[in-house]
């Protein structure tokens, strides 16, 4: 296997976990602030991919999509702050578990009603199609890469937010201590409903960029959702920076699990059998990761006290 | 007795009973399970449209048809199975679109004296050793598809293939009809995990590979997802698929992606034989869009329950089951009848996706399998 | 007697009488539908264990399910294909005897559970919640690619069990016997609620400090009720695979974990009959909805939404006013 294909591979599992780091920020984010467990966001990162698809399809621009998927998944979120989730907040998380259970329902048989039941269309954009060229001969799709530094941008855009902006110590002042900043004096209800749809807004972006080269279907988010929590229990839930170690780690745990098992197993294995059990086991791989991180280190690996 | 003979004897006598069951027809049950929401409920929407579409032109009012949706979740299937079979007393079960949920229904509701008419899935346990005498497949045993893109690749001059399944059984079915249609060497067999959306490390793989030809199975979503990222990988690898990747429903989705691609199927919308285009042309006016392999699977179903409740009283099982076998019916994709598992033998082809103005569709390329019968009848004992 | 108790009694009336009536009246298919209720009860019990006493909220409690179903399924895949399930280093046979495959999917499920718990009780909380989660994809992801046994596709079983002395084919007696093990599951339930142990595992979860200080160790009640829990949510496994003749990785998927968890708060959480009450009005909204619409998804999910937000305590405490349920 040459090391040009495992370089390439190594950025295969830096563009997927990127791409996590989106969906897993505004997990963790809501974590961090609201203490709530959301199960809806693998819908809001449907809403996204949807939005996107039906305003590019409509105008014919891929950024437009872009746009109308991140105020389309903003809004959604917002909306679903303000009717159901707003009351979860003093709930135990059973209770939260379950509404947002029931959030997803809706949400699925929702987009399935009003886009029917086929899958959408969603393409790159010309401008970001086709392979690029890299040092040492690696060919890499353009789209990939732009999605890398997008993922980089929005990243460091995030942590700039909450480590320098007035919004940003808020939302520090209420990982702490809820209380207190209710007590300071600042509007409590507005800053949970903009940290929700902060968070919906960066679910429903990766939603879109991710669905360009994949799926735009129903159901396409519970299977990120699932990543995405496993994401933040490895990095430690309410770590913005956990989230983004968490991502990445779970990104190349995947992809190079995918590709170096099976070829790991033929050394001592019948390369059919090997075959087989490296793709089993890779299929595993993260959950494992995830256990392992979780009893050496019961709070993830950047977690408070839970 | 040879199967032809045997075949107009029964039509036959299937012309006079028909005769005289018309006169006093006794109304016809017909249980749909088939999935109309979730995921995949696509397939079964098709199924079902194509199914109703062809009851309605037969004019057939004393055949009632009850509708169920599976979920896709077998054990919904197998309750409503019995719901069925039990409740509604049906005389005849279809519509199943996924293999585990067949191999879930089929056994137990053929084990119950019900008929039951597969509209998609085929896999290879019921037409070889777990065949049944009840039991009627009008699509294709799981095998075709892939077989006959094998054996096309290799008369095309293919030397090397690498192959991409997901890791289930069906999976590792197609690779396995894959490689006994090719007969030539395989680059790389790649396995990927189930639901898999993101395919940039096998992609790598292919490129890296010194294959000259790519066969993938990847059914639904998966296949939009590989097909858009392969085609934006700069990989020049050609690609070969069964038509599930390849489907007017999903094609819209992948758009100009699969341009080229070839792909295997037992049908195409531009295949010229008696009936075909009217059926295009009546399902696109009456659902506004163009039929699936699915739609046409589903329309072939009814078209041969209604030419046997036609020809046999359903109460009568014997005859009834070789009203069925006899499968006198214009199919619309051409040639069709069935081996002695109860399994087509029919002509694969090939096609490939091409642009008709805005529409991204398939046009017939030619066969690609002639009078294909699968593997697995000579395990079948009935 | 108590409100609680009167709807108690009626629900047990109403799983005795109905089937009965079912079966007078020659609609086998009732008969099919509260087998379901029953089995899918049996399994909300069990969760009830953890979640209800032990405030243990496991999103991963297909895993014994699908354990459970398994068991049956490898078993009688073997008695049915005369092939030993292993033959070094003693020969072991399939079965199809149902009282086996019983003690087989409690013995494993049990195991199964303090494997997990072992691992997964180190952490509370979200933790807890997701690590269940994560055990539940991998069991999901290994029964998927484990083709000995049917991979995606499962392991269709042709005829359903034996129980000595009854015909099983016949839907009211296997109901029947699916009704008498759930009655059996919910005396153990109170028995156990009233037991020093269920006191204990009460106050573990309410003031775990103060179980530290009498001696008791949380962790080692938590893993007991745990793997209690596990044992009988896997004999709902094996149940209900009994009841479809048929296993397949869908046991072991997170959407299952998610519904017990539904069945029991729309039920009522830390009922005795919180489990059964929102396991019968599941199954029948299921059936009904399913009959009225395509989309039955969204009503099914603000109903759910509704019971959530407004009708805490859910339907006992709809019907029998704010009891003994906790908090």
């Amino acid at each position: 296997m040459s090391l040009i294909l495992i370089a390439e591979q190594v950025l295969n599992g830096l563009q997927f976990g990127i791409m996590l780091f989106l969906m897993a920020a505004g997990l963790t984010l809501i974590f961090g602030v609201m203490g709530l467990i959301n199960l809806a966001h693998g819908s809001l990162y449907m809403v996204g991919a949807f939005c996107a698809a039906a305003v590019a399809a409509a105008t014919g621009s891929f950024a437009l999509g872009l746009v109308a998927a991140l105020a389309g998944a903003a809004a959604a979120g917002a909306l679903i702050e303000l009717v159901v989730i707003r009351r979860l907040y003093d709930r135990d998380h059973l209770d939260q578990v379950l509404a947002t259970f029931a959030l997803i329902l809706i949400f699925s048989e929702g987009t399935r009603w009003v886009f029917g039941s086929f899958p959408l269309y969603l393409d790159v954009p010309p401008a970001l199609a086709g392979p690029v060229a890299l040092p040492f001969g690696i060919q890499y799709p353009l789209y990939r890469l732009a999605l890398i530094v997008i993922g980089l941008v929005v990243a460091a855009g995030l942590f700039w937010l909450i480590a320098r902006t007035r919004i940003g110590v808020q939302i520090r002042a209420g990982e702490n201590d809820r209380e207190m900043i209710a007590a300071l004096g600042v509007d409590i209800d507005r800053l949970y409903t903009f940290v929700f749809a902060l968070g919906a807004a960066l679910a429903g972006l990766a939603g879109a960029l991710v669905g360009a080269i994949q799926s735009v279907q129903v159901g396409m988010g519970e299977p990120v959702l699932i990543l995405a929590f496993v994401t933040i229990v490895i990095g430690g839930i309410g770590s913005i920076k956990g989230a983004l170690i968490g991502a990445l780690l779970v990104g190349l745990t995947e992809t190079l699990g995918s590709v170096f098992l099976p070829e790991l197993f033929k050394l001592f294995m019948a390369p059919a059998a090997a075959t087989q059990t490296g793709a089993s086991l890779s299929s595993m791989a993260i959950y494992i990761l995830m256990a392992m991180v979780l009893i050496w280190r019961p709070t993830g690996l950047f977690g408070a006290r839970a | 007795m040879n199967f032809k003979t045997l075949a107009k004897t029964v039509a036959m006598g299937g012309a006079v009973c028909a005769a005289l069951a018309t006169a006093a027809a006794a109304e016809v049950k017909v249980g749909m399970i088939t999935t109309l929401s979730g995921g995949g409920a696509g397939l079964g929407i098709d199924v079902r449209d194509g199914f109703l579409l062809a009851l309605e032109q037969s004019g057939r009012d004393d055949i009632e048809v009850v509708i169920e949706d599976d979920q896709r979740k077998p054990d919904v299937a197998v309750q409503l199975a019995d719901k069925l079979v039990q409740s509604e007393k049906v005389d005849v079960l279809t519509g199943i679109i996924w293999s585990n949920l067949a191999m879930a229904v089929v056994p137990s509701v053929t084990a119950q004296g019900k008929f039951y008419l597969s509209p998609n899935a085929g896999p290879s346990q019921l037409a070889g050793r777990g065949c049944h005498p009840n039991y009627f497949n009008v699509a294709w045993q799981n095998d075709a598809y892939h077989e006959a893109a094998g054996a096309y690749a290799a008369a095309d001059g293919s030397k090397k293939a690498f192959v991409l399944a997901p890791n289930y059984p069906a999976g590792q079915d197609a690779i396995t009809g894959f490689k006994r249609g090719f007969g030539g060497e395989i680059a790389a067999e790649v396995y990927t995990k189930l639901g898999q959306t993101d395919y940039a490390a096998e992609i790598a793989q292919i490129r890296a590979s010194d294959a000259d030809i790519l066969y993938y199975f990847l059914p639904g979503g998966m296949g939009i997802s590989f097909m858009k990222q392969y085609s934006g990988s700069g990989a020049e690898v050609p690609v070969i698929g069964p038509a599930f990747s390849f489907d007017q429903g999903i094609l819209g989705a992948i758009g100009d992606a699969a341009l080229g691609v070839k792909n295997t199927a037992h049908w195409s919308k531009d295949l010229d034989v008696p009936g075909n285009a009217e059926f295009v042309a009546s399902f696109s006016e009456k659902y506004g869009r163009l039929p699936s392999i699915y739609a046409a699977q589903g329309f072939d179903t009814a078209l041969l329950l209604v030419s046997a409740t036609a020809a046999a009283d359903v109460t009568d099982a014997d005859a009834f089951r070789a009203a069925l076998k006899a499968a006198d019916f214009q199919s619309v994709r051409g040639a069709f009848k069935f081996a002695d598992n109860h399994h087509p033998i029919q002509t694969i082809y090939m096609r490939e996706v091409i642009k008709e103005g805005d529409v991204v569709t398939n046009r017939l390329v030619g066969p690609a399998a002639e009078d294909y019968a699968d593997p697995y009848g000579v395990d079948c004992k009935m | 007697m108590s409100r609680e108790a009167v709807f108690n009694l009626v629900v047990l009336a109403g799983l005795v009488a109905l089937p009965l009536y079912a079966h007078l009246s020659d609609a086998p298919f009732t008969i099919t539908l509260a087998t379901r209720a029953v089995i899918l009860s049996l399994a909300a019990v069990g969760l009830n264990i953890a979640l209800g006493i032990g405030g243990l909220v496991s999103l991963g409690h297909a895993v014994f399910f699908g354990v459970g179903g398994y068991a049956m399924g490898i078993l009688a895949f073997h008695a049915q294909t005369y092939a030993p399930l292993m033959e070094w280093p003693f020969v072991v046979e399939g079965t199809k005897s149902m009282p086996v495959i019983w003690l087989v999917a409690v013995v494993f499920s049990a195991l199964v559970a303090l494997g997990i718990g072992l691992l997964s009780l180190r952490t509370s909380g979200v933790y807890f919640i997701m690590i269940t989660l994560a055990f539940g994809q991998m069991f999901y992801y290994f029964a998927i690619s484990w083709s000995a046994y049917g991979g995606e596709d499962g392991m269709s079983i042709y005829v359903r069990n034996g129980f000595p002395g009854l015909n099983t084919l016949v839907p009211v007696q296997f109901y029947g016997l699916c009704l008498v093990l759930l009655c059996a599951a919910l005396a153990f339930n109170a028995v156990l609620l009233r037991s020093p142990f269920g006191l204990a595992l009460n106050a573990a979860r309410q003031v775990p400090d103060r179980v530290r200080a009498v001696g008791l160790d949380p962790f080692r009640l938590r893993l007991l009720a745990f793997v209690i829990s596990g044992a009988i949510t896997g004999l709902a496994g094996a149940l209900f695979a009994d009841l479809n003749r048929f296993v397949s990785p869908t046991m072991f998927s997170w959407q299952l974990s998610g519904e017990f968890i539904v069945f029991i708060i729309i039920g009522g959480t830390a009922r005795l009959f919180g489990p059964v009450a929102g396991a019968v009005l599941f199954v029948a909204l299921e059936h009904f909805l399913g009959g009225v619409s395509d989309y039955w998804h969204i009503w099914f999910g603000l109903l759910l939404l509704g019971v959530v937000l407004f009708g805490r305590g859910g339907l006992i405490g709809v019907i029998a006013g704010r009891g003994r349920g906790h908090d």
